[in-house]
């Protein structure tokens, strides 16, 4: 844990007291100061392309009342930046008025270890891990063109002090290890991309050489890729994969969800809570607890405990995803799904970890299942527009359907649908949930944060698929 | 305030100097202090207030041919020491890379002439309350808009650029941005959104408040109740706040570091007609308040004006020092890539352009990652409007386009309604032949 108070001006008592006179006519807010260090380290053109290291120290200082939020931050915590914060956020806030509400419940349990990841592995274990990487991945034969291989490790301790004195600490670590292999091959070439990653030392992820799975997994989709044709274009049958393809329900719906769309009547779902939007059998949650995983927190960024939100329960919308502001305004309580990416930023209701429940089909009867479709494997990035509901993602690996047969891999084509939709057009979940392997990282008003997926097999039955062969 | 250029220089210095004394052959370090303030305001109430006071320091180090690098926030001299006394620590176990090298000397850049990118000005929040209301209200007389939101940003930043071999400049610079986005809603509940905004340099050039208000509600209005098209092969419009991505996709395949690696479909292309004849394309640095300019890159190498593209046939890569000397090329200045890009634009105008066919799908956004740079490969999701015989018809929602950069390239016709609304911009384009699906 890091103390914010040693080599600063600044005591800890000043700053409850400026805390306190700042937020008293306020409804709710807190200051919250980060500690944060990260490395990468990328291995490129069979060289150590970079290693670099940051280390970021900063507070952000908000109040809010009504609706109205009022945030300055910076990275000089000292009185005089305090100050001058605070009397920021007075102007901003000087004819409003509110009631302080200090309620936040308290957790004991934590969902992942108070590490650095960063300095429990030695950098030239690192650096010798990624030279092995680059070996084993061009061994594979003269069509591995290039190799990229990369470590990227970052602690962040972080406290939050309220009006009154109440502190709220976590220490969050993160890792990720990322290999991107270009093939080619009779003049074609292709990438493939694999990934792993969560809230973890680097060596509970990489023991037992498991490394070499995700070197495999990567030349993998290269090689499926390089035999690819032209995608078809057009309305038809997907089944989607289980695990990392579940960011269609993040994009879909996942978003959509989030509490400060609805309150603001901008979402396509903010008129539908307890209305069905899923078929029957569709069970959707959005969890921060589960242990170590890349989307988990034990508290959110206000210090509320994380917990198990079901979004959407049989088909029906039952909750959406709260921070305090909108959970006040809409008269409901958190959800602990308050994020945000540092103490640059303000805070947002966001997924965490976003998951499709199982059902009771095999892929195997979905597949069969389709006369003429596509099943798509594994997804680059998606997007959505929340106001219309329109979503894309882009298929990495697919491949077509015919007469209920696998055929031949074709080459990335963007999805489109509808979300208020896209989940009644699901006409089959799976017995095969599984979850993503720890990559995803979600943007929101340009603050990206880390977060999971999760998602068995699903037959939709009507998607467009952007292809080129008419 | 931010800070002057006697304080940046100063910490920058520290830095040069104490990574030579701790045992750097070289060094290069940069200081950066920038202070925002948003205001953001949504259906005629105050939202939010943001104000953003970032100080961050970077700074890379060379034993030879190792290299290895720091950034921090934390600019306490105590702090600064340990962190370079750990970057040279790296420095000395990372593997050697025969490329790894400061710019070369002659190429820094050693005079500046002022393209006045900083405006004094300060707009208090409550004036920019003020523009945002009058945004607000133009948008909302349109009935059909039930909610909008606007946001105003000043903010004002400086750096400084060192390094060992003497190098240390660096300026100050100004950004002022307003935007408005509004919501409307259709008699079935379906809502679409757009927005409009103006972002520059100096405050007085900033598009009054009306304008961006009445223009979002416009292109939203016009969103509302779109089809879905069949599937087909058509001739497809990019308006400009599209088209402009074209030279994005351009600029990342003909990167020095794509090209090196191998991972560009546009490798080994210099000198190939890669679009039409009459094709011309710029990358220049010097335009006056231009919001892409600069004076050196982000290696201190000074920059040129570059005709990437002359008449279809591909004259440059954009080329930083370590990608350059793996290539056996000098650096042209565009380490952090480029700066105001455009194309030059074309003979025909708007209005003929939407004539052009007799069907033509003319798109206003794109969504999703959808360029494969290593193949050219294209597919991303779509919504514009249908046009028949030049004339708009209905909105067009819920479809993906689809083709491949190479044959894009060569099949583009440019209106001539280029204007500089960011650092990349194009003048509306016409595209033969893509794939749309839809239906």
């Amino acid at each position: 844990m890091s103390d914010f108070f040693t080599k600063t001006d600044l005591s800890r008592k000043d700053a409850e007291n400026i805390i306190s006179e700042t937020l008293n006519n306020c409804d709710d807010g807190e200051l919250y100061l980060e500690n944060s260090k990260s490395e990468s380290i990328v291995l490129d053109d069979d060289k150590i392309k970079s290693s670099s290291y940051s280390s970021d120290l900063g507070y952000g200082l908000r109040a809010v009342t009504g609706e109205v939020v009022a945030y300055s931050h910076s990275n000089e915590i000292s009185r005089n930046s305090l100050k001058q914060s605070a009397n920021n956020l007075s102007s901003t806030l000087k004819s409003q008025k509110g009631i302080y509400n200090h309620e936040i419940p308290k957790t004991n349990e934590k969902l992942y270890k108070d590490i650095n990841p960063i300095d429990e592995k030695s950098l030239e274990s690192k650096l010798e891990l990624l030279k092995k990487v680059n070996s084993y991945t061009r061994a594979k034969g003269g069509i591995v063109q290039q190799v990229t291989a990369s470590f990227a490790g970052e602690y962040k301790s972080i406290e939050i002090i309220r009006s009154g004195g109440e502190v709220l600490t976590d220490v969050r670590p993160l890792i990720r290890f990322n290999v991107s292999v270009m093939l080619e091959k009779n003049g074609k070439k292709e990438t493939g991309v694999y990934g792993i990653g969560g809230r973890q030392s680097y060596d509970e992820y990489l023991k037992d050489d498991n490394w070499k799975n995700v070197c495999d997994e990567a030349f993998r989709i290269a090689s499926v890729n390089l035999d690819s044709k032209p995608a078809p274009a057009g309305e038809m049958k997907v089944v989607l994969g289980s695990g990392w393809p579940a960011i269609l329900i993040h994009e879909a719906i996942g978003h959509g969800l989030e509490g400060d769309f609805n309150r603001k009547k901008t979402s396509a779902f903010h008129n539908l809570m307890g209305q069905r939007v899923a078929s029957e059998g569709v069970t959707i949650i959005d969890d921060g607890t589960l242990h170590n995983r890349r989307g988990s927190l034990t508290i959110d960024d206000e210090g509320t405990p994380t917990e198990k939100t079901v979004l959407i329960e049989n088909g029906i919308l039952k909750n959406f995803m709260q921070d305090r502001l909108n959970a006040r305004l809409m008269n409901t309580r958190s959800t602990g799904s308050g994020r945000r990416e540092s103490y640059k930023h303000v805070v947002l209701p966001r997924m965490r970890n976003t998951m499709m429940m199982n059902g009771k089909y095999s892929q195997e009867e979905m597949i069969k299942s389709v006369d003429k479709g596509i099943f798509a494997v594994s997804f680059g990035g998606g997007q959505v527009d929340i106001t219309s509901g329109k979503f894309v993602f882009n298929c990495t690996e697919a491949y077509e359907i015919i007469n209920g047969k696998i055929g031949s891999p074709i080459k990335g084509a963007t999805l489109i649908g509808d979300g208020p939709s896209i989940l009644k057009e699901v006409s089959l979940v799976g017995n095969n949930m599984m979850l993503d392997p720890g990559i995803g990282t979600c943007g929101k008003a340009g603050q990206g944060v880390p977060v999971g997926v999760a998602q068995p097999s699903i037959l939709i039955d009507k998607m467009t698929v952007g292809g080129t062969q008419l | 305030m931010v800070k002057d250029q006697e304080y940046l220089k100063k910490k920058a210095s520290f830095c040069i100097d104490l990574a030579k004394k701790l045992g750097a052959t070289e060094s290069s370090a940069a200081v950066m202090h920038s202070i925002s303030e948003t205001v953001n305001y949504r259906n005629k109430k105050l939202d939010e207030s943001d104000r953003s006071d970032s100080l961050a320091i970077s700074l890379t180090t060379y034993i030879g041919k190792k290299k290895s690098s720091i950034t921090s926030s934390n600019l306490n001299d105590d702090n600064i020491e340990t962190l370079i006394e750990r970057c040279i620590e790296t420095t000395k176990i990372t593997p050697e890379d025969e490329y790894n090298s400061l710019p070369d000397k002659e190429l820094l850049a050693d005079k500046i002439n002022d393209l006045n990118l900083y405006d004094d000005d300060h707009i208090e929040n409550d004036e920019k309350i003020e523009y945002l209301k009058e945004a607000e209200e133009a948008a909302l007389q349109k009935k059909e808009i039930i909610n909008t939101e606007t946001g105003f940003t000043e903010s004002k930043s400086n750096f400084i650029l060192a390094n060992s071999d003497g190098f240390i400049n660096g300026y100050k610079s100004s950004s002022f941005s307003a935007s408005c986005v509004a919501v409307a809603k259709d008699a079935n509940d379906k809502m679409e959104r757009d927005y409009e905004f103006t972002s520059t340099c100096h405050l007085q050039d900033m598009i009054r408040p009306q304008q961006i208000g009445s223009v979002a509600a416009k292109k939203t209005i016009q969103k509302l109740n779109p089809k879905k098209i069949e599937s087909e092969k058509i001739s497809i419009i990019f308006d400009r706040r599209i088209s402009k991505g074209i030279l994005g996709v351009l600029a990342n395949a003909i990167s020095a570091s794509s090209i090196a690696r191998g991972t560009s479909f546009l490798k080994g292309k210099i000198d190939e007609e890669i679009f039409s004849s009459s094709i011309n394309i710029y990358d220049k640095p010097d335009i006056v308040k231009g919001l892409g300019s600069r004076y050196f890159d982000s290696e201190g190498v000074k920059t040129e004006e570059l005709k990437l593209v002359d008449c279809g046939v591909l004259k440059h890569y954009l080329v930083d020092t370590y990608n350059g000397k793996k290539l056996n090329l000098k650096s042209n200045g565009r380490s952090g890539g480029t700066s105001n890009l455009f194309f030059e634009k074309g003979s025909v105008s708007y209005r003929e352009l939407l004539k052009l066919n007799k069907r033509v799908l003319y798109i206003t956004e794109t969504i999703g990652h959808g360029s494969n740079l290593v193949t050219g490969d294209y597919s991303v999701g779509a919504n514009g409007f249908m046009i028949e015989d030049g004339i708009f018809k209905y909105p067009v929602s819920e479809i993906t386009i689809a083709g491949n950069f190479k044959d894009i390239f060569k099949n583009i016709t440019l209106a001539d309604d280029l204007e500089f609304k960011y650092s990349t911009n194009a003048p509306t384009i016409l595209i033969e032949g893509m794939v749309v699906a839809g239906k």
